[in-house]
C-alpha cells in the first residue's frame, strides 16, 4: 500500500509540470499588463521600462518561464507587485487561513451528512426521510452568501453572540487555535458548510439506502449479525462512493470561497486571488494558483489512495 | 418423537400501501433431522417466502405472520431482536442463490466466516481463524489458508459457493435452509456442489430444506418432495411416490411424463397459462383456471390437503 502511494506520488511529477506550465500561460495570456496596473498613467516611459526590466517582463515567455520555475523550485515565489512582500508569505498565510476554514466546514458538513444521510436511509418514517431531504435541499439551494449576511445579522448585529468579521480578537494576521480564535470561525464555518452538507448529505443517503437493499445485508441479518455490525457493513461499503464526493466537495472548499470570504473580512485564498485579480499582481496569481493546484493534486491522490485501502475490487494498477 | 421442524398453517402476506399481497397461504410441513425436503414450483409461487420465514428474514413493517413454525418445539414467529438473532445462523442457516452478492464485497472470505463464528461461539479471533480453516478444508476448497484472504471477486462462483456452505455451516446448525444453491452455476460445478450438500447433510445429520425450479435436481437431491402453486403445497409425497405416480394435475404436468435420466436443467414452464393474482385470498383452487379435470365443485371452495396414504398428501377434489 505504502508503495503504491508512492508510486502515485511519482506519477504527479509530470501532471505537476503540465499544471505549472498551465498556470503561468493562463496568467500571461489574460490581457492587461502588470506594470501598468501599478504606475500611475502618466508615469514616464523609462521608468515604465525600468520597472519592467526589474520584474523581468522584457524577455520572452519562454525565459520567464523558466526563470519562473527555477525560483519557483528553489522556494522563492517573486514579490508580490501590489505589496512589495514576499509572495510565499502572502500566499502561505492566506492559505492557511483558508485550509483551517475549510477543515472546520468539512468536519462539521461530514460529520453531520453522515449522520442524517444514514439515518435516513434506515428511516422507515416518511418524515424522517422528508426533514433530511429537504435540509440537503436547503444546503444546495439556499446562496451561501445570502446565509453569511443573515448569520451576522441575527448573531452579531441583533443577539451580538459572536464576531461578525475577522480573524482573531485583535486582528492580527495569524491565525491560532485558542478559544478566542475558534469564536471567530463558527459563523463562516456555518456558511461554508451548507453546501458540503447538503450535497454529502444526498450521497449518503442515496449510497446507504442502494446498498440496503443488497442481498448480503440480508445475508447477514440471516447469520445473526446485530444492527451495529450491519451497519458497519453498510457504512463500508459506502465509503468509497462517498469519499469520493467528499474529495470534490473538500477541493471546493480549498479553492477558498471568495463571496464568504468577503462578506467575514476572512484573509484567505478568496480574498487573495481576488485583489491579486484587480491588481494584476501576476507574481501572486501565479504563486497562488501553483500552490492550489498543488494541493487539489495532495487531495485528489489521498482520496484515490483511501479508496484503495477501503474497496478491494480497485486495483491497484 | 417431536420433528426437528415443524411448519403449521403458515400464512404470510406483505401489506404495502399500494397493494396487498398473499405470498404464502397455508403451507403445513414437516422436516425431520437428517431429512431432505425439496420444495418445486414455478417462479411466485412461494417458494422464498416460505423458506425465509423460517428466519423471519422478511422486512418486519410490512409482513404480516400468521401460522406457526417450531424449531424443536420452539415458536420462531413470536421471536424478536436477541433471541431471533441467537436462532439465525447458529440453529437455522442459509445458502442462497446468487453467492456473488450474499458475500459483502468488501469484506474478505475468512472475515465474514470469522464474525459467524465469534458471534455464536464466542471464540477468540485466532479459534475462529481456525475453525474457518477447517470449514473451507470441509468444503475442499483448495488451498484454504490463503483463500481465508480472498474477496468474494477474487473467487470462482462455484468456489463462493463452496465457502458460502462453509459459512452457513460454521456454527453446526441444525437445519440448513437453500434456496436454489446451485441455479447460479455451470452445469458441472452444480452437480459438484449438489453432491457436496448431500454428502455434508449426511455426515453431520442435517435437516434440509432445499428450493428449486429444477425437477432433476430436486429428484437428485430429496427424501420428500412438495410442490407449491399460489402460495400452498398442493402435493407432498416421498420422492419416489412423487417421481413415479404425482397425483395433483399441476404435479403430473410438471413431472409425470418428464422424470427420467437426464432430466436435470429442465425448467417447469411446460403448462398453459399464468399463476393467479395473489392480491386476494383464493376462495377455490387456485389452479383451477389452468387445469383440464376441473369440476363444479373445485370452484365451491379451497380444496384442503388430503392424505392419500400416511406419507402421502394432495390438494384436490378430484385426486384425492
Ligand atoms: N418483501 C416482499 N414484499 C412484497 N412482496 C414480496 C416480497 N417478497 C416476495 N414477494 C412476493 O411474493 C410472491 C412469492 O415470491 P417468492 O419469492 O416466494 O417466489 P418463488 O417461488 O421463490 O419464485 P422464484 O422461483 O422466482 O424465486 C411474489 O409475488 C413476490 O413478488
Ligand atoms: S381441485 Fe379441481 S381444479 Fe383444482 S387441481 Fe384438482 S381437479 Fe384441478
Ligand atoms: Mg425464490
Amino acid at each position: 500500500m505504502l508503495l503504491y502511494a508512492l508510486r502515485r506520488l511519482l506519477y504527479l511529477v509530470p501532471v505537476a509540470f503540465g499544471v505549472s506550465l498551465l498556470v503561468f500561460a493562463l496568467v500571461h495570456l489574460a490581457p492587461g499588463d502588470a506594470i501598468s496596473a501599478i504606475v500611475p498613467p502618466d508615469a514616464p516611459q523609462e521608468v515604465v521600462d525600468k520597472l519592467r526590466t526589474y520584474y523581468g517582463f522584457d524577455k520572452p515567455l519562454p525565459v520567464q518561464y523558466f526563470r519562473w520555475m527555477l525560483v519557483t523550485l528553489g522556494g522563492d515565489f517573486g514579490t508580490s507587485i501590489g505589496t512589495g512582500r514576499p509572495v510565499f508569505e502572502e500566499v502561505g498565510g492566506a492559505f492557511l487561513n483558508t485550509i483551517v476554514l475549510a477543515i472546520a466546514a468539512c468536519i462539521v458538513a461530514f460529520s453531520l451528512a453522515v449522520v442524517l444521510g444514514t439515518a435516513a436511509a434506515y428511516a422507515r418514517s416518511r418524515a424522517v426521510d422528508r426533514i433530511v431531504t429537504s435540509i440537503a435541499l436547503i444546503g444546495v439551494s439556499v446562496p451561501h452568501f445570502w446565509l453569511a449576511i443573515v448569520l451576522v445579522i441575527v448573531f452579531s448585529v441583533e443577539l451580538g453572540w459572536l464576531p461578525p468579521m475577522g480573524l482573531g480578537p485583535e486582528n492580527v494576521a495569524g491565525w491560532r487555535l485558542d478559544l478566542d480564535h475558534l469564536r471567530y470561525m463558527i459563523l463562516p464555518t456555518v456558511a461554508l458548510s451548507m453546501i458540503p452538507l447538503g450535497v454529502m448529505t444526498r450521497t449518503v443517503r442515496s449510497t446507504v439506502k442502494e446498498i440496503l437493499n443488497m442481498e448480503f445485508v440480508t445475508a447477514l441479518q440471516a447469520k445473526g449479525m446485530n444492527d451495529g455490525r450491519i451497519l458497519l457493513h453498510v457504512l463500508k461499503n459506502a465509503a468509497p462512493t462517498c469519499l469520493a464526493v467528499m474529495g470534490l466537495q473538500a477541493g471546493n472548499l480549498i479553492g477558498g470561497s471568495i463571496l464568504i470570504e468577503t462578506v467575514f473580512s476572512w484573509p484567505g485564498t478568496g480574498f487573495l486571488l481576488n485583489s491579486a485579480i484587480f491588481r494584476r499582481d501576476l507574481p501572486v496569481l501565479q504563486g497562488a494558483t501553483l500552490v492550489l493546484a498543488f494541493f487539489f493534486m495532495m487531495l485528489n491522490l489521498t482520496v484515490d489512495v483511501i479508496q484503495t485501502m477501503v474497496d478491494p475490487r480497485i486495483k491497484r494498477g | 418423537m417431536t420433528p426437528l421442524l415443524s411448519v403449521k398453517d403458515l400464512q404470510v402476506t406483505f401489506v404495502t400501501p399500494d397493494r396487498t399481497i398473499h405470498a404464502v397461504n397455508g403451507v403445513s410441513f414437516d422436516v425431520k433431522r437428517g431429512e431432505t425436503l425439496g420444495i418445486l414450483g414455478e417462479s411466485g409461487s412461494g417458494k422464498s417466502v416460505t423458506l425465509r420465514s423460517i428466519l423471519k428474514l422478511h422486512p418486519a413493517h410490512r409482513t404480516r405472520w400468521s401460522g406457526s413454525i417450531a424449531l424443536e418445539g420452539d415458536e420462531v414467529l413470536t421471536m424478536e431482536g436477541r433471541a431471533l438473532a441467537n436462532l439465525r445462523g447458529r440453529r437455522v442457516s442459509m445458502i442462497f442463490q446468487e453467492p456473488a452478492t450474499a458475500f459483502d464485497p468488501v469484506f474478505t472470505i475468512g472475515q465474514q466466516i470469522t464474525e459467524s463464528v465469534r458471534r455464536h461461539t464466542g471464540k477468540s479471533e485466532a479459534e475462529a481463524m481456525k475453525r474457518a480453516k477447517d470449514l473451507l478444508e470441509m468444503v475442499r476448497i483448495p488451498s484454504p489458508a490463503q483463500r481465508l484472504a480472498a474477496y468474494p471477486h477474487e473467487m470462482s462462483g462455484g468456489m463462493r459457493q463452496r465457502a458460502m456452505i462453509a459459512l452457513a455451516l460454521s456454527c453446526d446448525p441444525s437445519l440448513l435452509l437453500a434456496d436454489e444453491p446451485t441455479t447460479a452455476l455451470d452445469a458441472t460445478v452444480q452437480i459438484q456442489v449438489l453432491l457436496l450438500i448431500r454428502e455434508l447433510q449426511r455426515e453431520l445429520d442435517l435437516g434440509v430444506i432445499f428450493v428449486t425450479h429444477d425437477i432433476g435436481v430436486a429428484v437428485e437431491v430429496s427424501d420428500r418432495v412438495g410442490v407449491m402453486y399460489a402460495g400452498k403445497l398442493v402435493e407432498l409425497a416421498g420422492v419416489e411416490q412423487m417421481a413415479d405416480a404425482p397425483r395433483h394435475p399441476y404435479s403430473r404436468g410438471l413431472l409425470a411424463s418428464t422424470v427420467h435420466d437426464g432430466m436435470r436443467g429442465q425448467r417447469l414452464e411446460a403448462i398453459p397459462g399464468a399463476p393467479p393474482d395473489l392480491g386476494e385470498v383464493p376462495a377455490a383452487c387456485s389452479f383451477a383456471p389452468r387445469c383440464k379435470s376441473v369440476e363444479p365443485r373445485c370452484l365451491a371452495a379451497p380444496p384442503p390437503l388430503k392424505p392419500v396414504d400416511d406419507s402421502h398428501f394432495v390438494r384436490c377434489v378430484v385426486a384425492a
